[in-house]
């Protein structure tokens, strides 16, 4: 399992932006880049990142060869209910994680 | 005069003539907030590493680092502002890395973690978390003192074909620039640190190194006694300076 790092406020007001900031630990590594031993590395990036929030799709995201290690994402979504955030990667090699938060809106 | 006294002593005492920095402020205002939240700061990713590591038993029957130290936010606050620091056995003084591998042959019975492994970079995060915050208060035992001398020489000495000493960017010429970077005083406050030109976590004998390449000269090996005088002239010289640990350096 990769570690995480998930930042999502604990409680909001109602119809409140807030920000949610990930980062995981990838090496990202392109597919470009010669090894120790002079041999092409074979590509292992993440290729999607996905957060549903109470299962509705609230922000998504392809990512590419020139996404630097340990991808960081940070967005905003509007707090409209007390619920769960569960964030999903997908990558190369069968790369999935899938982490949650919950928050609570008043 | 009784006014500029009470002046005095209202500033701080770092405030009136230290002109030393540490790295971070020459940094943008972007990476700087990266390395001041935890949520963002990847070098969190490795102190996660070091703390599962810190309570994890190396065998069934062998002993977590938790087992003898306990709590590292009580047993080990401050360890890390205080290395390298002197080793009897060794007779000589040891970096935390160091220490972190003759406690796991010594009291775990365990294989050494090898130089710049993620394992050995996220315990000596972990240990430097502890000190995040406090001043570095380099190792007081008077027979550190040749071994910091010696380190002072290397800082001063030429080296490589580019024939240059540490003390000529890092004193004479620090706050300009190498081609687009600034020259920072190469105060040692953040590691292990998270450089994004390495995007991962490294030590300050990786930077080290990589400055010793850059003079086109052949580096020290990980855990040279050099390494270990130089790392210990360098927390000397920044006595008093914060501890960072994570920092993130560009």
């Amino acid at each position: 399992m990769a570690r995480t790092l998930i930042n999502v406020p604990a409680s909001a007001k109602r119809g409140e932006v807030i920000e949610i900031k990930t980062l995981i630990q990838h090496p990202m590594e392109t597919g470009f880049r010669p090894g120790a031993n002079g041999r092409i590395l074979a590509r292992d990036i993440i290729t999607k990142f996905a957060c549903t929030y109470n299962g509705e799709e609230v922000f998504a995201a392809e990512l590419f060869p020139a996404t630097a290690a340990n991808p960081f994402l940070a967005f905003t979504t509007v707090a409209s209910e007390s619920g769960t955030f569960r964030f999903t990667w997908t990558g190369d090699n069968g790369f999935k994680q899938t982490e949650t938060a919950t928050i609570s809106v008043t | 005069m009784r006014r500029l006294a009470c002046l005095l002593l209202l500033l701080p005492a770092a405030a009136l003539a230290d002109e030393r920095r540490s790295g971070s402020t020459y940094m943008s205002a972007e990476t700087q907030a990266m390395q001041k939240d935890d949520t963002a700061n990847p070098g969190m990713l490795w102190v996660q590493d070091g703390a599962a590591l810190w309570s994890r038993k190396p065998a069934a029957d062998k002993k977590a680092c938790a087992d003898c130290h306990g709590d590292a936010a009580a047993s080990m606050k401050g360890v890390a502002a205080r290395y390298p620091a002197f080793d009897a056995e060794q007779g000589r003084p040891v970096d935390l890395a160091t220490r972190i591998n003759l406690c796991r042959e010594k009291h775990q019975q365990a294989a050494p973690f090898a130089a710049e492994s993620e394992s050995l970079l996220g315990l000596s995060a972990w240990l430097g978390l502890q000190s995040r915050g406090l001043p570095i208060s380099p190792d007081p035992d008077p027979r550190s003192e040749p071994f910091r001398e010696a380190g002072r020489r290397l800082y001063e000495q030429r080296m490589g074909q580019l024939n240059f000493a540490c003390a000529q960017c890092h004193d004479d010429n620090a706050g300009k620039r190498l081609a687009g970077s600034v020259i920072p005083q190469a105060h040692p406050t953040g590691y292990p640190i998270y450089r994004l030109e390495w995007q991962g976590m490294g030590s300050l004998q990786r930077r080290l190194r990589n400055c010793m390449t850059g003079v086109r000269a052949e580096p020290f090996a990980y855990g040279a006694p050099e390494m270990v005088e130089l790392e210990l002239f360098l927390m000397s010289r920044a006595a008093g300076m914060t501890v960072e640990t994570p920092g993130v350096r560009p």
